[in-house]
């Protein structure tokens, strides 16, 4: 069970108030776009054993989409964050630096 | 004006906490930047409320006001009146990109009273319903069983709000964890 901070109502709800929507950070790629850029769009995931990225939604809740950090194999939760990031937050990557040394997910570190 | 037709035409259930739909209350959504100024100073001129803060609930007279997110309220006011509101917020809030609806119809209004109501929605509702952590003043949007729902409390208990469409659902639902003989007595 996740309990999962939503950055804009402030609620500390478990796992079933929220609603999981895939990947975090995916970049689209549409017309124009070659096909390897467009199946790695919509195909091709990462399925890490640790430090993971997420987007979420309050569903039974204030209804906005988010940010999550957490750990596939622990379901320790970093942090959440904005749905208007581009990135992971420096101060968010450091504590998870501060938690798993090392850690690598796609171009972040 | 014909007599509103409410979605659980009144029901009732005495458990050990009383479950019953509320009289017809207004309920309009209003949409906007909550942090805009102007946003602010039209709710208080219109509901003579001040905005409320995150996950707040306010209460003076007719009307009330509940934080649903940072661009959402819910104002409650008298049945009657629901139109003359969206239609004063419209006409007040002008320009300002905002949206005011009339949803009282599209919602049910249930309430939960007796020395117990917090143990029965605790039941259905992934929330700490302790004193010490969910209080007057306050409202939560949360899951009830299968479906969404709002909450705060009364002097006597809870008020509860949902879609119409799922009424009977939670009323069932509520009136299911209060039967007498049910009670935990574990959330003090
Ligand atoms: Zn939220």
């Amino acid at each position: 069970m996740l309990i999962l901070r939503c950055p804009y109502c402030g609620v500390s709800g478990e796992e079933t108030e929220f609603h999981a929507g895939g990947e975090a950070h995916l970049k689209r790629f549409g017309p124009g776009s070659s096909d390897a850029e467009f199946e790695a769009y919509l195909f091709q995931r990462e399925n890490p054993k640790g430090v993971h990225f997420e987007r979420w939604r309050h569903v039974n809740g204030c209804g906005k989409w988010f940010h999550a950090a957490r750990c596939t194999a622990t379901l320790e939760v970093f942090g959440t964050y904005p749905a208007q990031s581009t990135e992971p937050p420096a101060d968010l990557r450091k504590a998870i630096s501060a938690k798993r040394p090392g850690w690598k997910w796609r171009e972040f570190s | 004006m014909s007599d509103p037709a409410t979605p659980l035409n009144g029901a009732h259930y005495a458990g050990y906490v009383t479950i019953a739909e509320a009289a017809p209350r207004g309920m309009i959504t209003l949409r906007g930047d909550l942090g805009d100024k102007g946003f602010a100073k039209v709710v208080k001129a219109v509901t003579g409320l001040a905005l409320p803060g995150q996950r707040e609930f306010a209460a003076k007279g007719d009307f009330a006001v509940a934080w649903m997110s940072p661009d959402e309220l819910l104002v409650l006011c008298t049945y009657d009146r629901a139109n003359a509101v969206v239609a004063d917020l419209t006409a007040q809030l002008g320009d300002l990109h905002s949206l005011a609806v009339n949803v009282s119809d599209a919602r049910a209004l249930i309430e939960i009273t007796g020395d117990d109501a917090r143990e029965v929605l605790a039941k259905l509702a992934p929330v700490d319903l302790s004193p010490g952590a969910f209080g007057p003043g306050q409202i939560r949007r949360s899951r009830l069983a299968q479906v969404p729902a709002a909450f705060w409390m009364t002097d006597t208990g809870f008020q509860l709000v949902c879609f119409r469409s799922v009424a009977d659902y939670v009323f069932e639902a509520l009136s299911t964890v209060a039967q007498p003989g049910s009670r935990v007595g574990a959330l003090v």
